[in-house]
């Protein structure tokens, strides 16, 4: 996990500069790590090692060290994923309103097949997350960053058409 | 207010009042309904005098123990020596809760007022608001409120951030979040030292829930007698709470009432009960962390933090879960153990292992593969679960199960006897 001539930061120019922004509101480097590790993933869109290393070198910490912290929050992708990032709550508030028919709907109109799988078209990664914190409004989805309330099987086509 | 749905003439609306209003979001809607007084007010005090009109005031922790707010505040070194931090919890994850975001998106302003003015009362420069990070939009609005607040000069020499969350429950925990601030991974730490101690980056720090500190602008401006006079009957568990109530009901929604409102009314009357033609089978008035109640001690029951312990379970985040006779409860009940396997941060043996134990146990009895000690097994590793570890997360995975097991035991036996096959509900 070094960082070899041929790997191109990502963090130059603008990004650098919003990550120094980051860095004012901690008193130490170490504390900006899951923020940069947010920065890192909105430009790249997920964690590889390539990226931790990078992130490592600019907060004076070791790469095992970013892996460790990278691995312990779900948010994080450890590999690439589809251009749609669905997470569907299936926790039980969600569960016994029929988030599961919901999850199987995506899958089905996604054509990602398998949860956590992504489609051939390389649009679409739908994941089963527990508690999205929304259980008013079953079931909550999250698509990249938004957040859709009340949502049930017969309006997932229409989801799947708007992101497609 | 009953959001989504319009406010019941039953409910008592303080910190709810302008939940969907989208103008009380903007910084001149807010000053416009009285906003920002409070503060200012607090800003010509003493930070001690001002400590204690919220411990004269009874309010209690929202986020689930229910520590006097107040005394919490009083816990700070006296002397100051070093740095002071405030943490603000917003990493609202606990299943059946979601109040935090609804104060969030609506009256982000009133949780801002209330972190500046905790942060005076325990003579902090720095706040920081950590919120999970599945909460886009409660960001994106914090963030511009923020801002303006910013802009205006509202917040003095305290400095406010946002922190935001990567997916993880046990950040919820007061010293994972301050390991999680830190860029560690979200493991809790061991107790003593307590945060007022040495919290955040080892400095003295204080950590409140986001409801707790939105109620503070309202006990300032109204007093403290007027919050505890909000009671109905108990001294113990003062003023109004937010109640997120989910499930099987009609109108699920955040319902604000005052301490010690009957758990019955709150379904019944305000939420429309279960839907038609069904019926109530049990209730979680608490938050998923909490025992399960039966229907006769839902109607029973009282919510105030006492009223709840008198029905055998907590009060706990107010995350109320409604179950009705279609709900298959060894299914409910091995979901929520699932949810806690999937979030133990892992470093205790009883947690790591036991959350995904009692899991495995209960897919394999709804897999019709149980075996006759499998109850036994589950109340014994239960046990083992319980009071022996950093955090409360193991305790928490355990209470549905051994309630469930105590108060739904018909629905195990019948799977163990091959008398019945999984049940999706929908």
């Amino acid at each position: 996990m070094t960082v070899t001539e041929d790997y191109q930061p990502v963090f130059t120019g603008k990004v650098l500069d919003e990550l120094q922004t980051v860095l004012q509101r901690y008193p130490n480097k170490q504390a900006a790590l899951l923020p940069t590790l947010w920065l890192a993933q909105r430009e790249l869109g997920w964690i590889s090692d390539r990226i931790m290393a990078e992130v490592a070198e600019l907060l004076g910490l070791t790469p095992a060290y970013v892996k460790g912290v990278v691995t312990f929050y779900t948010m994080y992708h450890q590999h690439p994923v589809g251009k749609n990032f669905v997470q569907v709550c299936t926790t039980s508030p969600c569960n016994i309103c029929g988030a599961e028919e919901v999850l199987k709907a995506l899958l089905q109109h996604s054509g990602a097949g398998d949860a956590g799988a992504t489609s051939p078209d390389g649009k679409w990664t739908i994941v089963e997350v527990e508690c999205l914190g929304a259980c008013g409004f079953p079931t909550p989805i999250l698509v990249n960053d938004d957040f859709v309330e009340n949502v049930t099987p017969e309006k997932v086509p229409d989801i799947v058409k708007k992101y497609r | 207010m009953g959001f989504p749905h319009k406010s019941h003439p039953k409910e008592t609306v303080v910190l709810s009042q302008y939940f969907g209003d989208a103008d009380a979001r903007t910084i001149k809607g807010w000053t416009k309904r009285g906003g920002y007084e409070a503060l200012a007010q607090a800003l010509t005090m003493d930070p001690v005098a001002v400590t204690d009109v919220v411990k004269e005031s009874g309010l209690r922790g929202r986020g689930g123990a229910g520590f006097p707010t107040g005394l919490k505040w009083s816990f700070m070194p006296k002397e100051k020596t070093r740095p002071h931090y405030l943490c603000v919890n917003a990493d609202e994850s606990e299943p059946g809760t979601f109040k935090d975001r609804e104060i969030m998106r609506w009256t982000p302003h009133a949780l801002l007022e209330g972190t500046a003015i905790a942060a005076h009362a325990i003579r902090a420069e720095i706040a920081y608001i950590y919120i999970r990070g599945e909460f886009t939009e409660p960001w994106t609005i914090m963030e511009r409120a923020l801002a303006d607040g910013n802009a205006a000069g509202v917040f003095g020499s305290i400095k406010i951030h946002l922190h935001r969350g990567a997916g993880a429950y046990i950040c919820g925990e007061e010293t994972a979040l301050m390991n999680s601030i830190e860029g560690k991974r979200g493991n809790p730490r061991i107790k003593p030292p307590f945060p007022a101690a040495a919290g955040l980056f080892g400095l003295p720090t204080t950590i409140n829930n986001v409801e707790t500190l939105a109620a503070v602008p309202h006990i300032l401006k109204r007093g403290a007698a007027w919050y505890k006079g909000l009671s109905l009957s108990n001294p113990k568990s003062t003023g109004t709470k937010l109640f997120s109530v989910c499930g099987h009901v009609q109108r699920p929604g955040n319902y604000e009432v005052t301490m010690g409102f009957p758990l019955k009314d709150l379904l019944y009357d305000m939420c429309g009960g279960p839907p038609a033609g069904r019926t109530l089978k049990a209730c979680i008035p608490g938050g998923s962390s909490v025992p399960i109640l039966t229907r006769e001690e839902t109607e029973a029951c009282l919510l105030d933090y006492e009223g709840v312990v008198e029905r055998g379970s907590m009060l706990g985040s107010g995350g109320v879960i409604v179950f009705d006779d279609s709900a298959d409860m060894v299914y409910q009940i091995m979901r929520l153990a699932r949810f806690y396997a999937h979030e133990s941060c892992a470093q205790c043996t009883q947690c790591r292992e036991g959350t995904a134990w009692t899991t495995k146990i209960m897919e394999r009895i709804l897999a019709g593969q149980g075996k006759p000690k499998d109850l036994d097994l589950l109340l014994d590793l239960s046990e083992n679960m319980t009071g022996k570890t950093i955090c409360v997360l193991s305790d928490s995975c355990a209470a549905p199960i051994v309630s469930g097991i105590k108060k739904f035991r018909g629905e195990f036996e019948a799977y163990l006897a091959g008398k019945r096959q999984p049940v999706m509900v929908g």
